[in-house]
């Protein structure tokens, strides 16, 4: 399957092994979804390059205003984060629902973004929590909003072959902030989501100060659902503004007819019962 | 590429490919076949092992990782000819029918267990979440690790 498997010291290393073999060699973290690409013949490189032993990229830290984690970092360990938990709840949450504890365990949250599927857990609830991703390349680090990681439904416009995420980030909700994670699959683990909704929410004097709501799989990216949040945000939260909000959601979204995760009409409707949920909840939750 | 990992507790050293997995180094270099392939893409845990103490699906998992760890699998458990704890009380709750799914829920049993000595109900299923059985129904498997919990509380 393979040619060659290296263990590179520092992001530079990684990076030159990269360079060194030309479009052959790609990055690989915890591997849970490029060891069945490459089975598939999804994925051409045969060198690979695992970053999981670079000192220095497994923390999950509070610094200077972010919440940063470490392109090292594991589901399982964000789901179990007390920091992540306390600040930026709908993060674990997400995490936790991904796989089983297996996958979670080896799969890292950078990974689910760099494979770009619309429905990953993990990169909805980053759409929600606004992340940025650090990328390295040869021309230094540098950091770019999520959005701009997705070209299309399993295409990101990082290049493992060139280029590698160092880390992600996003800043902790305030005080008076508070987030939500629903999902619906067909089991409770080792399943697909045949939806997912991240949302954010914060109250101030009784009205919604912000409002952000992601959701997946509805589009060929994350999709965030800006009519929504508009019509919710400046307004009392009250049942009747969040079904509203739950139903231009529901309207804007636009998932496919699937085999694997139901009719289109079906996930529709379902946009709007997931994404009513999630606000009540996370109102709930932020009421003083 | 040469593979070192501590084994089961020994030093095992062998030649392997590149690409293969911890599975097929396990069951075909090394011979030990109580780690099954079932799904083949780490959907169903009969392959789960610990590596440094978690559990993880052995047939997507790069058998390089594995280089320098410690990693445990089913024929490990048993100590001198004596079953574990867990696999004694899998045979006395009749948690394993066809058992083809058993080494692996055991793996993830002793996992949990490692670390969580006294788990409720809820997190023994949360902790076998990642193995599917398709003949129990589950039930004597819930039941065998809360025993093994609290016969391993008594020995403690």
């Amino acid at each position: 399957m393979w040619q060659n498997y290296l263990f590179p010291a520092t992001v530079q290393e990684a990076l030159e092994m990269l360079a060194a073999h030309g479009g052959q060699a790609r990055i690989i973290a915890g591997g849970t979804d490029l060891v069945l690409q490459s089975q598939r013949g999804q994925c051409a490189a045969t060198v690979m390059v695992d970053i999981t032993r670079i000192p220095g990229l497994d923390a999950i830290e509070e610094r200077d205003g972010y919440i940063t984690i470490g392109c090292q970092v594991t589901h399982a360990r964000i789901a179990a984060s007390p920091l992540i938990r306390q600040k930026a709840e709908v993060l674990a949450l997400a995490c936790g629902s991904v796989g089983g504890p297996q996958t979670r365990n080896v799969g890292t949250l950078v990974g689910n973004v760099v494979n770009a599927l619309p429905a990953a857990d993990g990169a909805v609830a980053l759409f929600a929590l606004e992340a940025e991703v650090e990328v390295a390349d040869a021309d230094g680090r540098r950091w770019l909003p999520i959005a701009e990681m997705y070209a299309g439904v399993g295409e990101c416009t990082i290049d493992p072959c060139v280029q590698m995420v160092a880390a992600v980030r996003f800043r902790p909700l305030s005080d008076g902030w508070a987030s939500a994670y629903q999902r619906l699959a067909n089991r409770k683990a080792l399943a697909l989501p045949i939806l997912n909704t991240a949302v954010v929410v914060g109250l101030e004097e009784g009205v919604c100060s912000e409002v952000r709501i992601a959701v997946g799989p509805v589009a060929p990216t994350p999709f965030r659902a800006r009519e929504a949040e508009a019509a919710l945000a400046g307004q009392p939260p009250t049942p009747e503004a969040v079904v509203r909000a739950a139903r231009l959601a529901a309207e804007a979204a636009n998932p496919r007819d699937s085999v694997l995760r139901g009719s289109r009409d079906y996930r529709k409707a379902m946009v709007e019962v997931l994404v009513r949920r999630a606000l009540t909840e996370a109102v709930t939750k932020a009421m003083p | 590429m040469l593979l070192e990992m501590i084994l089961n507790g020994k030093s095992v050293s062998v030649e392997i490919e590149p690409g293969d997995l911890l599975v097929q180094v396990l069951r075909e270099r090394l011979g030990l076949i109580g780690t099954k392939i079932a799904c083949g893409e780490g959907e169903c845990g009969a392959c789960t092992v610990l590596v440094d103490g978690v559990a993880v699906t052995s047939c997507i998992y790069p058998a390089m990782k594995a280089h320098g760890r410690r990693v445990e699998t089913i024929e490990g458990v048993a100590q001198d000819h004596e079953l574990h704890t867990i696999q004694q009380a899998f045979v006395d709750h009749a948690a394993s029918q066809c058992g083809y799914c058993t080494p692996g829920f055991i793996m993830s049993a002793k996992a949990l267990l490692d670390v969580n000595p006294q788990p409720t109900r809820d997190e023994i299923v949360a902790g076998i979440s990642g193995n599917l059985c398709r003949c129990t129904g589950y039930y004597q498997i819930v039941d065998a690790i809360e025993d093994a919990a609290r016969r391993m509380g008594e020995g403690r």
